[in-house]
């Protein structure tokens, strides 16, 4: 099953490796994975999605809480939370099919950020889910390029995950 | 008053009262090494090669509970060195590892003996840094200190780059040093002590089996109590023994792979499974799949989260340190162990003697070629059971395992988990040095003793009086064993016939070598050698070169499916 990891630590230099090396080392799946330092510039906030059997989550957030430079691990999946993915798109925009991307971007509520002669470059965030939902509805010879932020999440409600 | 990083370091190490450090100088550590020749209070062993100073330091904080520590350079003296890290890693040792680095300036410019010590060490340590600011250095190595004894141990590494021992700065030791993310729990939860208590109580068929945690954290004086107070029977791992006393009638031998027929069957039989400070790994359990296809309760208890329902589930988990916890248990046990079930205790203890009965390490005492058993049991008799033992990996580190009764723990000296050949020589160095005067042995075989076989000459210029009893039966002996029971007796590369003369290899090296190649000299030799309190002396038992290590549990079989000796 899939599940949403978020974990805090300490902003130093190796960290994320660490982290990469435990999935690779333990055979762990990595969908996606994203890191930025927090407001607190001493500690990042990491978001990890991963899939695996309740038993293999189980050994994930033990060995992250095992690391060292980890201060804590929280499985968002376990209750509702919030998860948003930022995508950027570059498409062919040309003839009828310049209105057309633009229809779809309105249609999706994303914001062209760029535009030439022959280019949009769309600006798309939301859920994993969404972001392929706009991918799927475009003909694939208009797009140019796409990169995407992999997923950030948060709990929802009260619940913090803080030092 | 600013002093140099490299006298940091030395001051450093003194504050933590180390007294050896094993190592190897070089280029990017030469300052360091000069910081060292300026004082006498930390003693540097020299070494023949870095993979001997890891595996020293390891076995000197196996034998005296202290932090192993050993200095190498950059480059090559890491990736040597790394063996023994890996090694140390995999049981838990509490070591750190110095390591020099090219100045920081040259760092990512392939400069002459660079290596990323951090990154490729990273897998095989409990953490380990690079220090680019001298300021940082002393905090930096108290935190090595602190987080490889605390905790589950393990080895440290700080990598030090040169410029980084040359530059100056205000020496302060801190007393302790707060990390927000790292907090190991100590204290094992009060409710699920209480429920453990209640299942060893009720229990019909109960087990205990205990690993390395019992040794490391020094809990056998409670799992004796325990035991005591419970009367049920005791199973230890490779890494365990010695945490309960191998002689007291309630110890049913090692179990796994090459354990007894009684520890694997009771193991595998019963209703509840206490299991302390053990990982159930694939050598002790074998197929996890067999083993849990016999419904019964296990209580865990594990300084290491990570170590709990890994590769088997458990009923009651215990997180916690091992001494602490048994404590607490003790405590929750004693008011109500009247509610035992004697009876069916009794019968249980009736059908381990059943399995006792099958004395499955039996082997042919009447050969006219040297049995390597036999040399083992000679080796407790000569000894009285209170040497400390180390050796390598392969048949000789079994029978040693089956036929040495560790009464005390922190005698018996292995390589278990990452089972590296070449561990137990340079191991009794580290034994010999936490422990002078004592007995040390280093029961090895021929191939894994020509891995690290160099250290002899090390031996030599810090007279270490250690025993090398030789095991030598011409082949590497376990991959021979398994080529003749999976891979139609084809011995691919398993023999070895160009061997040297060990004997004179010993004298070469300024120490005294026998060869022994009839059972009746095995004790005389022993005896001999052993009065010779000052010497080294190199035994090359000329052994059976058929034997086998029996029972065992071919890989991926269940702990009940073992081949036994009369089966073959």
């Amino acid at each position: 099953m899939r599940h949403i990891i978020s974990t805090l630590l300490e902003n130093e230099s190796g960290a994320l490796s660490r982290v990469a090396g435990l999935f690779s080392a333990r055979g762990y799946n990595i969908e996606s994975l994203t890191v930025a330092p927090t407001e607190d510039p001493s500690l990042s906030r990491m978001t990890i999605v991963t899939s695996g059997s309740d038993d293999v989550i189980e050994q994930i957030t033990k060995q992250l809480n095992k690391l060292v430079d980890v201060v804590k691990v929280v499985d968002l999946s376990e209750a509702p939370h919030i998860e948003r993915e930022l995508m950027l798109i570059k498409v062919r925009a040309t003839g009828k099919d310049r209105e057309e991307m633009k229809r779809m971007a309105e249609i999706f509520r994303g914001r062209i950020l760029d535009v030439t002669d022959a280019t949009y470059t769309i600006e798309l965030t939301g859920n994993g889910e969404k972001l392929d939902a706009f991918i799927e509805g475009l003909d694939r010879a208009a797009i140019l390029e796409t990169v995407r932020t992999g997923a950030s999440g948060i709990a929802r409600g009260e619940r913090v995950l803080k030092v | 008053m600013e002093i140099s990083g490299a006298e940091i370091v030395i001051k450093c190490l003194q504050a933590e009262g180390v007294e050896y450090v094993f190592g190897y100088p070089g280029g990017a550590v030469l300052v360091i090494y000069d910081e060292l020749f300026k004082q006498d209070k930390v003693k540097h062993v020299l070494v023949r090669h870095e993979q001997g100073a890891a595996h020293a330091a390891d076995g000197y904080s196996r034998a005296s509970q202290k932090t192993g520590v050993c200095l190498v350079t950059s480059g090559p003296g890491v990736t040597n060195a790394v063996t023994g890290i890996a090694t140390a890693y995999m049981d838990s040792i509490p070591m750190v590892v110095i390591t020099g680095q090219v100045p920081t300036h040259a760092i990512g410019q392939d400069a002459f003996q660079e290596v990323d010590a951090v990154g490729i060490t990273r897998p095989c340590v409990k953490h380990n840094f690079l220090v680019k600011d001298v300021r940082a250095l002393a905090p930096t190595i108290k935190k090595a200190f602190y987080l490889a004894r605390t905790g589950r141990p393990g080895p440290v590494l700080v990598d030090i780059p040169k410029d980084v021992t040359l530059a100056t700065c205000e020496f302060e030791y801190p007393d302790s040093i707060p990390m927000r993310s790292y907090n190991p729990v100590i204290k094992g939860h009060p409710g699920q002590i209480r429920k453990a208590a209640q299942l060893l109580l009720e229990a019909q068929r109960p087990m205990v089996y205990t690993g390395g945690g019992v040794v490391l954290s020094e809990a056998a004086p409670q799992l004796l109590r325990l035991m005591k107070l419970l009367g049920f029977p005791v199973t230890n791992t490779l890494m365990g023994l010695g945490g309960y006393p191998g002689t007291d009638p309630q110890f049913i031998g090692m179990l796994g792979m090459h354990g007894t027929y009684e520890a694997n069957m009771a193991m595998q039989h019963c209703d509840v499974l206490l299991a302390v400070g053990a990982r159930f790994d694939d050598r002790v359990i074998g197929n996890p799949a067999h083993f849990g296809s016999v419904p019964r309760k296990i209580v865990h208890i594990d300084i290491d989260p990570s170590s709990i329902s890994k590769r088997v589930r458990v009923d009651v988990p215990i997180v916690g340190h091992v001494p602490d916890v048994l404590e607490d248990l003790i405590r929750q046990l004693e008011p109500q162990i009247s509610k035992l079930d004697a009876q069916a205790l009794k019968s249980w203890w009736a059908q381990i003697e059943l399995w006792r009965a099958r004395d499955c390490l039996r082997y042919d005492r009447a050969s006219e070629i040297i049995k390597p058993q036999h040399v083992i049991e000679k080796l407790y008799e000569v000894t009285g059971g209170d040497a400390f033992i180390t050796s390598d990996v392969g048949q000789h580190q079994m029978w040693a395992a089956q036929f040495y009764k560790f009464a005390k723990p922190r005698r018996w000296i292995n390589s278990g988990g990452l089972g590296t050949m070449g561990f137990g020589l340079p191991a009794a160095m580290g034994v010999q040095l936490a422990n002078p005067g004592a007995t040390v042995a280093c029961v090895t075989g021929e191939a894994s003793f020509m891995m690290c076989m160099q250290e002899l000459s090390t031996c030599k210029q810090y007279r270490l009086p250690i025993k090398v009893v030789n095991l030598n039966n011409r082949y590497m002996g376990m991959v021979r064993q398994w080529q003749q029971f999976f891979h139609g007796n084809r011995y691919s590369e398993s023999y070895m016939d160009a061997l040297p003369d060990f004997v004179k290899l010993a004298e070469a090296c300024g120490h005294i070598g026998v060869q022994v190649e009839k059972p009746a000299d095995v004790e005389p030799a022993l005896r001999e050698a052993f009065k010779r309190k000052d010497d080294l002396v190199l035994l090359d038992f000329l052994t059976d070169q058929t034997e086998n290590v029996f029972p065992m549990v071919p890989g991926g079989k269940g702990m009940s499916e073992m081949i036994l000796a009369e089966e073959l």
